[in-house]
């Protein structure tokens, strides 16, 4: 079997502007998105406390909800976790009442109601936590691009780690825009996905690096020009990529079903950053390389002329 | 040109079978167990105390499975935890108060698997449920409460030597000390150089102020005890619960880490974590009449018979009522040498306690005093010394009679009479037991049908080569939990969920080697240059691309907590062992294959597909 019966290079190059207008419109789009409604920080970021519990059957959150009010907590959040018998309820902070007195007040008004319930899992988050979750987030990504952009400055050229970096930068605005768009809830094990795209984007663009960088030193490609060059690498490893992505997702969408509401953040981070990736990889980095000036000689060191020596 | 030399098919075999050994115990499930491991150091856990548990079991007609001594903790295993609840109860009633005894479950694996130290992988709280919290030791207040006891030792000081000073105020962390002149400044600054050496002085010779603050390093001293003895007062706390594996550690500067594992009643943990314990010193009754009188069950008014901990067991103490002294004066308790060079314990009083304790000493010289612990309205004397003389000063040596560990021991509770600095939770997760199996479960099944699902496409798609690529993804799988294993890292759902995703990603590798050999294959090399040059090629792009998934991962590890932590340890890990079986192992399967074939005429890695000229 064999999906991919490319007989010629396909001249992603000449569709450049397409796709730079393509991306730069979901960028701008994710970041309005991310101005605008902000990301839903779990209670990992927020501080709060945090309530999983089971019913034996279907729950009413309604219900459930009516009796939280009486108790005059503030702004609780009642939903349905996965499956209609599981229920999360968050609770703000408060200042006089300890977490545990809290989550026993609340299992107390809920076992008054109808049907059985559990206490499954409570977490319980102080307000000075979540700032340094933040600041550590944030330093964790810069210090992850800096790294990848020394490695593919020394590897490769200056050229291709500013191009990889602006394509990742891009797949994971687009992810939280995706996050803040939905108001899907953004925790510490979304964050671990989103640094795991990433390192997974940056390999993408890397695979195609390299087949441009060996492509220049063919000989066969020696007349040809940098846009026809890139578009062959792009064309040969075309079948690598969606393959590759293909096995990656599969992997993905397993936790995606399989997985429960605990891995649920994380796998639609990852699927939303595979998909972005591939098009970022071939349709974003490749373009800006070309862009920023790529010549055959910023890869090829011309062998050095000899100097007549003048005596 | 494809053949591995014999050392390189041993590599591979002797890292599979290490694998397999490594991997093997975490199927063999868990049995129930009794674990005893002693309060103090100086009561030792070791074949005596085997030998009292056996004979204890043996008289109740229970027989043990098996028992394994391990450095500071006895594990009793039994078949059932009927029997397992039935031995504890005979164990704690045999060895009494001096020893933790706690339900725990022991790996069901064979014996000679964990003498190689082959155990199943560590799981984390949202594996097994648990308690968790993060407490924030307040700094502040100890920083106040040491210099509230440096106000006090200056008073005390230059009242001995006669110094006639204003008056000592404390902004922020500075004390201000006022004097009348030239003379008394200097000669104040004199007497606290020689006496309190830790202070920086800053004087001011126009108005006659001294300015004293602490040497950072001296507060970085300060903080750093503060923690740790809080951390000691912790897990002598956290013993009571009987957690059969806790972990208390400190974390960052200021914060403490508590995992209970198991422990599901968060109420109770807490108020025994924050339970604070005191310290009181009341004279010892000696008089023989009045301790038989006690002894026989009439305790006469005005005394109390309590348990005096030695490590020869307890023993029963009489003493008066009368507190003379609480913990609240007593700044610190170090372990230290008499100067006779026996080990001692050094404790040092603020100023009130000095005053208090050189009448008490002065009045009872030849008698003994108690120093009592007395937390959850128990009261324990931690140690009874004879008063030689009296003593004044605020420096006190309890020595004679005692080893290291014994000091070290007194020490310890002496200090655990109140906390260095007070705490707050900060951050608490309960995780049921029912969900902590649903997280395994729901873990193993999104990574057994990713797995499958990749298998199956890459059988279909790339035939032998497929199979070749899904057995050295297997590998790596294989590879992974061994590694996990053999380091006891803490497995949590993040880290499972790492685990599929660097499965997932490392079929990459595979595949770039598979689609580079069609290519050759394209191109028209014969099949065994192909192989050679697919495998070549693809090196290059497989060290760049993991190399920057490294990075990531390693950014991830050292900035990440919790959750992130845990998927950042498996994801680096296993970039790494799928560096090793994507290619080398994949090589070697490869070259197994069609290596022993001296002509290769076709090799089955599906359709080639060629574009018509």
């Amino acid at each position: 079997m064999e999906f991919f019966r490319i007989k010629r290079d396909i001249p992603f190059m000449s569709y450049g502007r397409l796709t730079t207008t393509i991306s730069l419109v979901t960028f701008v789009l994710a970041v309005v998105f991310l101005v605008i409604r902000g990301l839903n920080f779990s209670v990992e970021f927020t501080g709060g406390t945090v309530l999983e519990v089971q019913y034996t059957q279907a729950a009413e959150l309604s219900d459930i909800r009516h009796r939280l009010d009486k108790l005059g907590m503030g702004d609780i959040a009642v939903q349905n976790l996965g499956t209609s018998r599981d229920v999360m309820i968050r609770l703000p902070n408060h200042g006089d009442r300890s977490s545990a007195q809290l989550s026993e007040q609340v299992m107390q008004v809920l076992k008054d109601g109808s049907g059985q319930v559990e206490l499954r899992k409570v977490e319980f988050i102080g307000p000075q936590v979540g700032q340094e979750l933040v600041t550590h987030g944030l330093t964790a990504v810069i210090l992850v691009c800096i790294g990848i952009m020394i490695y593919l400055a020394i590897r490769f050229e200056w050229r291709f780690a500013v191009a990889a970096i602006i394509a990742n930068m891009h797949d994971v605005v687009i992810i939280l825009g995706c996050f803040a768009f939905f108001q899907w809830e953004f925790s510490l094990t979304v964050l671990a996905g989103v640094l795991a795209v990433l390192g997974y984007s940056v390999n993408e663009s890397v695979v195609v690096f390299d087949r441009i960088r060996e492509n220049f030193r063919k000989p066969a490609m020696r007349g040809k020009s940098v846009a026809e060059v890139i578009d062959n690498a792009i064309t040969s490893t075309m079948s690598r990529t969606i393959i590759t992505h293909g096995s990656t997702e599969a992997m993905v969408l397993s936790m995606l079903v399989f997985g429960g509401a605990a891995l649920h953040g994380f796998a639609t981070a990852l699927t939303i950053g595979i998909v972005f990736g591939i098009y970022s990889s071939v349709l974003v980095a490749s373009p800006i390389v070309m862009w920023l000036g790529l010549s055959r000689e910023n890869l090829i060191k011309p062998p050095k002329q000899k100097q007549e020596a003048v005596v | 040109m494809n053949r591995y030399p014999l050392w390189k098919y041993l590599v591979i075999a002797v890292a599979l079978i290490v694998a397999t050994i490594y991997t093997l115990p975490n199927f063999f499930g868990e049995t129930p167990a009794v674990q005893i491991s002693s309060t103090r150091q100086s009561i030792p856990v070791d074949t005596a105390l085997m030998g009292r548990i056996e004979d204890a079991l043996k008289a109740n007609k229970l027989a043990p499975d098996g028992m394994y001594l391990d450095g500071t903790s006895l594990k009793v295993r039994f078949k059932d935890t009927d029997t397992q609840i039935k031995a504890r109860d005979v164990i704690q009633q045999a060895l009494g108060d001096n020893y933790i005894i706690a339900l725990n479950l022991l790996a069901a694996s064979p014996t000679w698997m964990s003498q190689i130290k082959a155990n199943p992988m560590f799981l984390g709280l949202d594996l097994r449920g648990g308690v968790h919290f993060l407490l924030q030791v307040d700094m502040k207040a100890a920083l106040d409460k040491t210099m509230e006891r440096y106000s006090g030792d200056i008073r005390r000081e230059l009242k001995n030597k006669q110094v006639r000073y204003g008056t000592i105020t404390r902004t922020g962390n500075n004390l201000v000390l006022q004097l009348r002149d030239k003379e008394t400044l200097n000669s104040a600054a004199d007497i606290i150089a020689r006496q309190l050496p830790v202070l920086m002085q800053n004087s001011d010779d126009a108005s006659y102020k001294l300015t004293l603050t602490l040497k950072p390093e001296e507060i970085t001293r300060l903080q750093g005890d503060a923690v740790k003895q809080n951390i000691t007062t912790l897990h002598n706390r956290v013993n009571e619960l009987g957690v059969a594996e806790p972990i208390i550690q400190q974390a960052g500067a200021d914060r403490i880490v508590v995992q209970l594992p198991g422990v599901q009643d968060t109420a109770k943990a807490k108020d025994i974590l924050g339970r604070t314990a005191t310290l009181e010193v009341r004279m010892v009754e000696d008089d023989q009449g009045k301790m038989a009188e006690a002894m026989a069950g009439n305790v006469p008014a005005g005394y109390d018979l309590l348990d005096e901990l030695t490590p020869r067991g307890p023993t029963k103490i009489l003493v008066k009522k009368d507190v003379e002294l609480t913990g609240d004066n007593i700044n610190d308790a170090q372990p230290g040498f008499d100067q006779n060079g026996a080990p001692a314990v050094n404790i040092n009083l603020d100023s009130a306690g000095a005053s208090i304790f050189r009448q008490v000493t002065a009045e009872n010289i030849g008698k003994r005093m108690a120093m009592i612990l007395v937390e959850k309205g128990k009261s324990e004397v931690v140690t009874a010394p004879v008063i030689r003389s009296e003593i004044g000063g605020g420096r006190v040596e309890i020595s004679g009679s005692m080893n290291a560990a014994e000091a070290n021991d007194v020490a310890l509770l002496l200090r655990a009479g109140s906390l260095a600095a007070p705490m707050q939770i900060i951050e608490e997760r309960t995780i049921g037991p029912s969900l902590g199996k649903d997280n395994i479960d729901k873990g193993f099944h999104s990574t057994m049908w990713g797995f499958a699902a990749i298998a199956v496409f890459m059988f279909i798609y790339y035939r032998v080569f497929g199979v070749i690529s899904a057995l050295s993804l297997g590998c790596n799988l294989l590879f992974l939990v061994a590694i996990l294993s053999m380091l006891q890292a803490t497995l949590t759902l993040p880290g499972i969920a790492a685990i599929a995703l660097t499965l997932g990603m490392a079929i990459d590798s595979n595949v770039l080697i598979n689609e580079r050999i069609r290519e050759e294959l394209r191109h028209g090399f014969p099949p065994a240059s192909a192989i050679q040059a697919g495998y070549q090629h693809a090196w290059a792009t497989i060290i760049d691309s993991n190399v920057t998934s490294l990075i990531a991962g390693l950014a991830l590890l050292i900035f990440g907590s919790g959750p992130v932590r845990g998927f950042a340890v498996v994801h680096c890990l296993g970039i790494l062992t799928s560096m090793f079986s994507s290619v080398f192992v994949s090589r070697g399967l490869v070259n197994l294959w069609y290596g022993r074939k001296r002509r290769l005429s076709s090799i089955s890695i599906g359709q080639i597909w060629k574009p018509q000229q």
